[in-house]
């Protein structure tokens, strides 16, 4: 059994892990570039979201390089994402792949079922390997994250940006790797060291937080790499999803670390007060919080045709209004060109930058901000 | 006496014999807005983000609009589920916050809950809630409730004659409605009732065929049973209470003799008909099947000439029937 699962964005390194230690043959799909894209358009449907499109190209290129055993996780609605492995796996039939699918879900009326369907992948490994297997994948998760929070704090404030960027690169590829939790420790010392140790630039900080759906926020080869664009524009980047919190909170059911989602919700409540499939709800929520912490502005990024977020969308205008706090709002399809989300980002932070830092000649030399328009 | 209001959009088609019949027991006066006209959808637009479905955005000009009568509330209801383990969709869980965002100075809203997901008591305290702002009378009240589902259900039943809901509201209204009973071809035609029997967001689709001499099959004229144990046979449950009536009607129909051809009309943008066009689509292989994606760009021409290529080519197809018929999916 050769095992393969979709990317979204720095899983695949946790995910490899907890495969790996399962004693399963893993072979995750290559990263996603324009041909994963490409394929994925090709046979998926017309105006279904961005997300099953690059999955499907990701199972395609995974295929090709020999995987046979397709795991993709599910749900019972109502966002999209609950009927994608089923079309997935017609498509691929269709086109003539042979594979198996095992699909992880909550099970619809038996609860046997999803053991069954973990046991299935889990053949030859005991309940206590099982249980270290999945504490491995926890540390690696964690190492990844801590990375990616210390790259969103130090790119905006770093002279180097280029320097921080290969240096976190590396440790991503470093921990992939590793196969100890001793080591995963030093490993992430010692990148942590290297990117503390570049110099700092002393320019304003502005902090964006950048809500929205889960897969376009995680996966950066759907965002355009938002999160660093941002921060080589000195924009300090607060998600509102961290994986570990969403694995927290949804699998562990909040008892490994303490969760903020009850604060969260009740944030969201004067705006929407009920739940609405995806994340929708949570955008809110982490709307209003990234507000009243002080934010300067906010991000909402999503899928062409996201329900849950077209809901969040029209909500967030009024959050905008009565909370003070300027929003912008980007879908992601594959029409979406560089340049022209580059314009909109980088007017965005114009904009902020503007409204945030007085137009003090101090600045004005430093060319921190422009107030030559009048 | 107190009004309230009733868009004339969305869930109407399928709950506005329910809604009337349980107000006016109560006393209270009920005012719809106007069917959808050019004016209604364009105020829609406006309001709603342009991400939105067609449907939804029309529903907003229905609101705006209702809120120029003199009304003393506003019914909208967030429709989350009306059965066990079924959703209808992302968007109409938000729907009464996504209007209350857009218009600020709505009239009191009432906003019900229906969630019938997991049980289905919450729904009639709720109801009965409802009732208690127009009368302390709960025995009133409860009878109002009784004789609204028995409407309810007699209004639906109007269905099996042939006639489309929104017709069928006519009707059990008292108004007459004549409808060409030509039967050369017979059409399965599928879609969200929202946007099928709206007569403006669907381009009056219904009559279209009809006068092109189509008997037009609704969902709601098949057989329950027989349409729920076609949709069971899908690997996992559709969990869009729609849309699993949808791949049942499909699969129903392409082995029901009677039927010629299926025509699934779907609205762009819409989240659960992007995944179940594409699953019909994939299973029904032995019937003609045409899926048509409408918003508020479509151009009447274009669906009309789509609609009469696809029944020419019923006809043609009825002619010939000898092995070497063109295979339905290319």
């Amino acid at each position: 059994m050769k095992v393969t699962f979709p990317h979204m964005g720095n899983t695949h390194i946790p995910i490899k892990a907890l495969l790996h230690k399962l004693k399963l043959e893993v072979i995750p799909p290559p990263p996603v570039t324009k041909r994963t894209l490409e394929l994925g358009i090709k046979y998926s449907p017309e105006y279904a979201c961005m997300p099953l499109k690059i999955n499907v190209g990701n199972f395609i290129e995974a295929i090709e390089k020999g995987a046979n055993t397709v795991v993709m996780a599910g749900g019972w609605g109502p966002c999209r994402f609950g009927y994608y492995a089923q079309v997935e796996r017609d498509i691929l039939h269709d086109l003539g792949y042979k594979f198996d699918m095992v699909v992880l879900e909550a099970p619809d009326f038996k609860f046997s079922e999803l053991f069954n369907q973990v046991r299935s992948l889990a053949k030859n490994v005991s309940l206590y390997e099982g249980l270290k297997a999945v504490n491995f994948a926890w540390h690696k998760l964690n190492a990844v994250e801590v990375l990616e929070k210390k790259l969103e704090y130090l790119l905006p404030r770093v002279i180097n940006k280029r320097e921080i960027e290969k240096i976190y690169d590396e440790g991503l590829i470093t921990i992939d790797k590793c196969d100890s939790k001793i080591e995963l420790k030093s490993i992430v010392n010692e990148y942590m060291n290297k990117m503390e140790g570049l110099s700092l630039n002393n320019a304003q900080i502005l902090k964006i937080g950048l809500i929205g759906e889960i897969y376009t926020i995680l996966e950066p080869s759907t965002n355009y790499d938002i999160i660093r664009h941002l921060g080589r524009l000195n924009v300090e980047i607060t998600r509102s999803i961290y994986t570990s919190d969403w694995v927290n909170d949804h699998l562990l059911g909040s008892k490994i670390k303490k969760s903020n989602r009850k604060h969260i919700l009740t944030a969201a409540n004067p705006y929407l007060d009920y739940w609405v499939g995806g994340h929708g709800w949570e955008t809110i929520g982490f709307a209003v919080d990234f507000a009243q912490r002080g934010f300067n502005g906010l991000i909402q990024i999503g899928p062409l045709t996201c329900m849950p977020e077209i809901v969040a969308h029209q909500i967030l205008g009024r959050v905008s209004n009565e909370e003070n706090i300027p929003t912008m709002t980007l879908y992601f399809d594959e029409h979406s060109g560089q340049a022209g989300i580059s314009t909109r980002i980088e007017a965005f932070v114009d904009m902020l930058k503007r409204k945030n830092f007085a137009c003090t000649n101090e600045y004005v030399e430093k060319g921190v901000v422009n107030c030559s328009i009048t | 006496m107190a009004k309230i209001g009733i868009p004339h959009s969305l869930f109407y088609y399928y709950h506005y014999p329910l809604w009337k019949t349980f107000f006016e027991i109560l006393g209270v006066t009920v005012i719809t807005s106007p069917p959808t006209n050019r004016l209604i959808i364009n105020k829609g637009l406006n309001l709603a983000v342009d991400e939105a479905c067609f449907p939804i955005k029309v529903y907003f000009g229905h609101v705006e609009e209702l809120c120029k009568e003199d009304i003393d509330y506003i019914f909208l209801p967030r429709m989350v589920s009306i059965e066990k383990k079924g959703y209808i969709c992302p968007k109409f869980m938000g729907l009464p916050n996504m209007i209350k965002a857009a218009l600020p100075n709505l009239p009191p809203v009432i906003d019900i809950t229906i969630d019938l997901s997991k049980t289905d008591k919450k729904l009639k305290s709720d109801v009965i809630k409802i009732g208690q702002l127009f009368t302390d009378d709960n025995k009133l009240i409860k009878r109002a409730l009784v004789a609204a589902t028995n409407e309810f259900y007699l209004c639906r039943s109007l269905t099996k004659q042939g006639y489309s809901m929104s017709e069928a509201i006519k009707v059990w209204a008292g108004e007459e409605v004549n409808f060409s009973k030509a039967n050369d071809l017979t059409i399965c035609l599928l879609g969200h009732g929202y946007s099928l029997y709206d007569e403006a967001i669907s381009l009056n689709v219904i009559n279209k065929l009809r006068n092109l001499g189509v008997r037009v099959v609704l969902p709601e004229y098949l057989e329950r049973k027989k349409v729920e144990e076609y949709a069971a046979t899908v690997p996992k449950r559709v969990f869009w209470t729609l849309g699993r009536k949808m791949v049942g009607s499909a699969l129903y129909s392409e082995k029901n003799p009677e039927i010629d051809g299926i025509i699934y009309l779907a609205c762009f943008g819409c989240g659960p008909d992007s995944l179940i066009g594409e699953i019909i689509e994939r299973k029904v292989k032995e019937k003609p099947f045409m899926l048509l994606t409408i918003d508020e760009h479509t151009g009447e021409g274009g669906f009309m000439t789509r609609i009469e290529a696809f029944c020419d080519m019923l006809k043609r197809r009825r002619e010939i029937i000898y092995e070497g018929n063109f295979s339905t999916y290319g």
